[in-house]
């Protein structure tokens, strides 16, 4: 029998070194008896000779879990680990069985730890102490950690804290962090520390930022239990604070509601004189499309995105509705079908810049997916009502030619919803009489798998857009 | 008006910010302050350094630089008619406030809000004033989240997202029509517009330069919003259409939803009723059932009648005794989408339950040692040593789940 006595200080790699070695030396668990210093050995134990073994090898999540485990307050800890790598060398796959009853144990036993690590970087509290000459401030904090998790967590604290000297002091194990290094000593009895002027401001907001009106207490004992509150200094005013709420919160309803403060009328004044940057200039027809209700797209979309281009174009191009990027950036034609866009009409010696740019539909429609936005094709009701500015926008520009980009734009172009197909590269004519040459949509170019139909979906826009030209020339 | 002292500040200033739910500090870029020159670190997972009785935790310090306002939005407690006492930290006493909080380990950081004061740009010009002098003159490395002021300058928002982890613009209300009755000085397509501003200088942020450089990050633990339920009419299912849209137009982390809560100095325009917090609590089941868990939105709206949700069971639980049909599910042979759709399994039990039916047959026993709550999920599935029988189509299944009957009071 072996007898194998474990630190406080520095348990994770000797208790590392040990399990290694007598795994190497195939010495099986109930040959050794792990202990804690404060345990008495065992009678009939023989101290432990560090056996010497071959290699072993160890599945990497069982090191990390070793690594939580050893902190556990559990007095059966090391044994446990063993007698699990004991088994682990035969049946390495047993790591992700998670149903295992000796593992779900030590993952009940990880999970505490972690916890309790959490808990103590939430609820450790410091408070100021002053030393003379000292050119770096210094901090104290007493802390009593359900494990004895103040080692693996001293780290935390020190990559946190770098710039000031702090102690945390606790019945086991400190941890002291002083110009820059961190070492560990025995536990203390609990200090006296000075008086913090600061802990009065805590305390005065930890009251206010309370709403009596949504007292739930269990909620806040789940996560703060009472074993933490004896060293928190605002938990003092939890009890008044909970037996003050209903009171508070009948007050606030019987309350009458008072009249207005007589600086109203001057602060709101304030608020007349402030321009926004984001107005651009507008002319009248662009607020009154910005302002459209008149059917259900606005209240989905970003904003409403107006035409763009000189009000005095020769050319008008008409695409579907705003996509995505348009919908955020509030510009037409800067998504991927409007960058494909801009490369056909390179490609077609057309100057896009010169014509006047807008959509049928002003609004994007869409069906939200996840994270992203799946574009839906607008109805004729939509068309319909948007056609209203699409009509004011051919008043304004008097284009010579319009380019109607896809079947939404022949719709409302034309009134007519017909097939496309049959109709793209053909003149039809607006109800009042202005041409328009009916084209597809550049993004049917972008919906096609088969890299043969999207090319010659492209030959077939660009020379639409070559037709325009001559039109025009 | 008597000078007030910071504690005085403090009580008025905290009060006011309570009713902003987000307190999250977690998802921004990890950093430390090893070198010993700075103070604060971030490493990925929020901290809640306390809780107050109301359940919530205290992760930031939440203050508001001021409670003067020249809006008047019917919900808030800062409304321009209130009478509440009012008060206004210098740039100083935030900075200060904040590193002493921080060097005792009360806080992960701070989360600034704000009345707007003169005008939008000049109360977002001061919030950046108060980043920019704990980035650059504390060297604090901690959480920032700043409140955006919608009308505040593109600049100004650039400016703000570049010093803070996180930036929020609140959408208020459910629906435009609420926003303008009652806050109606904001609009909604403004709020829009600066949300969509965020997004798109978050993605640009992500594009690395020409020579492979990447530009400083912007908002790193991204944008949120918060949705004040209960004030106006709307129905659980527009509450969740109009989050489920902005999570997909402005890749939001968070929407948060508060339960309208009675105020001090209520406006006699808003009806003051106990808060609503099941249905909240709802609404975040339901928000997490549809990030998470796969769920289309009409899915879970449609299982009542009236768009809302149940609140004596969970959506997923209510969605189930809905489509019983679907179960009992074998857990040893279902896909990952229909056992995410067990009541009383979550994300990590499934992912067990995967993993170990790669080695072997699961038994009930297995489940309850993998998480589960079996007491919901046993009705719907079935596993090695465990068949539901006639359980998964009783009459009676949901009262097992429901809280007894209530004899009503004769007085």
């Amino acid at each position: 029998m072996h007898h194998v006595v474990i630190p406080e200080i520095n348990s994770a790699a000797i208790w590392r070194d040990k399990a290694r070695a007598f795994l190497g030396a195939g010495t099986p668990p109930d040959h050794i008896l792990w202990g804690e210093t404060t345990i008495a050995p065992d009678l009939f134990a023989t101290p432990a000779h560090s056996p010497q073994g071959g290699p072993v090898s160890v599945p990497r999540s069982f090191i990390s879990l070793a690594e939580k485990v050893v902190w556990h307050s559990d007095p059966e800890r090391f044994a446990r680990l063993y007698s699990f790598l004991w088994r682990l060398r035969d049946a390495p796959h047993l790591m992700s069985d998670r149903g295992d009853a000796d593992l779900a144990r030590l993952r009940q036993m990880e999970k505490n730890v972690r916890r309790c690590q959490h808990k103590m970087k939430a609820f450790v509290r410091f408070r100021e102490i002053r030393f003379e000459r000292a050119n770096r401030r210094s901090f104290a904090a007493w802390f009593e950690p359900t494990h004895n998790t103040v080692e693996p967590t001293a780290d935390f604290f020190a990559r946190r804290f770098a710039d000031m000297d702090w102690r945390i002091l606790t019945p086991k194990t400190s941890a002291i962090f002083e110009g820059g290094t961190l070492t560990f000593t025995q536990g203390q009895p609990k200090p006296d520390l000075p008086e913090d002027a600061s802990e009065a401001l805590w305390i005065t907001y930890f009251r206010n930022i309370f709403n009596p009106a949504r007292l739930k207490p269990r909620a806040m004992q789940s996560e703060m239990p009472k074993k933490y509150w004896k060293n928190m200094p605002e938990a003092d005013a939890i009890p008044e604070l909970i037996a003050t709420a209903p009171a508070r919160a009948r007050e606030m309803a019987r309350a009458a509601p008072t009249l207005p403060p007589r600086h109203m009328a001057g602060a709101q004044a304030q608020l007349a004189s402030c321009a926004s940057a984001w107005d651009g200039p507008s002319s009248a027809l662009s607020s009154a499309i910005t302002a459209c209700t008149r059917c259900p797209l606005h209240r989905n979309a970003t904003q409403t995105v107006l035409g763009e281009g000189p009000v005095d174009a020769d050319l008008m191009i008409v695409g579907e509705q705003p996509g995505d990027m348009e919908d955020l950036h509030g510009t037409p034609f800067i998504g991927p079908a409007g960058q494909l866009f801009d490369r056909l009409a390179q490609a077609a010696a057309l100057d896009r810049r010169a014509a006047y740019v807008t959509n049928a539909v002003k609004h994007f429609k869409f069906k939200p997916q996840g994270r992203r936005r799946i574009h839906q094709r607008p109805n004729s009701s939509e068309i319909n009502h948007c056609k209203w500015w699409l009509e004011a926008e051919l008043a304004q520009v008097r284009p010579k030619l319009i380019l109607a980009l896809g079947a939404t734009a022949a719709q409302a172009l034309t009134g007519n919803g017909a097939a496309l197909m049959s109709r793209r590269g053909t003149v039809e004519k607006t109800p009042t009489g202005q041409p328009v040459l009916i084209t597809l949509h550049p993004s049917y170019i972008l919906r096609q798998t088969d890299p043969k139909a999207s090319a010659a979906a492209e030959t077939l826009l660009v020379q639409d857009l070559k037709a325009a030209m001559a039109m025009l020339a | 008006m008597s000078v007030k002292s910071l504690e005085q500040k403090l009580a008025i200033l905290s009060d006011a910010a309570k009713y902003d739910a987000s307190c999250a500090s977690s998802g921004s870029t990890k950093r430390d302050s090893r070198g010993g020159k700075s103070l604060g670190s971030n490493e990925g997972s929020g901290i809640c350094h306390s809780y107050a009785p109301d359940g919530r935790c205290i992760s930031l310090l939440k203050i508001l630089m001021t409670n003067f306002c020249i809006y008047d939005c019917s919900y808030c407690i800062n409304r321009v008619s209130s009478n509440v006492a009012r008060a206004r930290f210098s740039v100083h006493e935030v900075v200060k406030l904040t590193i002493e909080f921080y060097r005792r380990n009360y806080i992960e950081g701070l989360f600034l809000s704000s009345g707007v004061i003169r005008s939008p740009d000049d109360t977002m010009s001061e919030m950046v004033q108060i980043a920019r002098k704990l980035r650059e003159e504390e060297h604090f490395r901690g959480y920032i989240h700043l409140k955006t002021i919608p009308d505040a300058a593109p600049e100004l928002i650039e400016q703000a997202g570049l010093l803070a982890d996180r930036l929020s613009i609140n959408v208020e209300l459910p629906t435009d029509a609420a926003v303008a009755q009652y806050a109606p000085e904001k609009k909604p397509e403004q709020i829009r517009r600066a949300m969509a501003d965020v997004r798109l200088r978050k993605d640009a942020g992500k594009d690395k330069s020409f020579t492979g450089k990447r530009p400083a990050r912007f908002a790193p633990a991204g944008q949120s919003t918060q949705m004040i339920i209960g004030a106006d009419g709307s129905n659980d299912a527009a509450v969740l259409g109009q989050s489920t849209r902005l999570y997909s137009s402005y890749k939001l982390k968070r929407v948060y939803y508060s339960a309208f809560s009675p105020i001090p100095d209520s406006s006699s325009k808003l009806p003051l009723i106990r808060p609503p917090l099941e249905r909240e609590h709802r609404l975040y089941q339901a928000d997490w059932l549809l990030r998470f868990y796969k769920f289309e939105l009409d899915e879970i709206t449609s299982v009542t009648q009236d768009g809302n949700l149940d609140l004596e069971v969970d959506p997923k639980l209510a969605w189930a005794l809905a489509n019983r049909a679907l179960f009992p599910l074998d857990v040893n042979r279902a896909s990952r989408e229909m056992l995410l759709r067990v009541p009383g399994f979550g994300v990590k039990t499934v992912s067990r339950i995967l993993s170990t039916r790669r080695h072997r047959a699961l038994r009930y026993e297995d489940l309850t040692r993998m998480g589960a709550s079996m007491k919901k999920a046993k009705a719907f599935i079935t596993a090695g040593g465990w068949s539901p029988g006639a359980l998964t189509d009783s009459i009676d299944l949901r009262s097992r789940f429901t809280p007894p009957p209530q004899q009503l009071s004769l007085l």
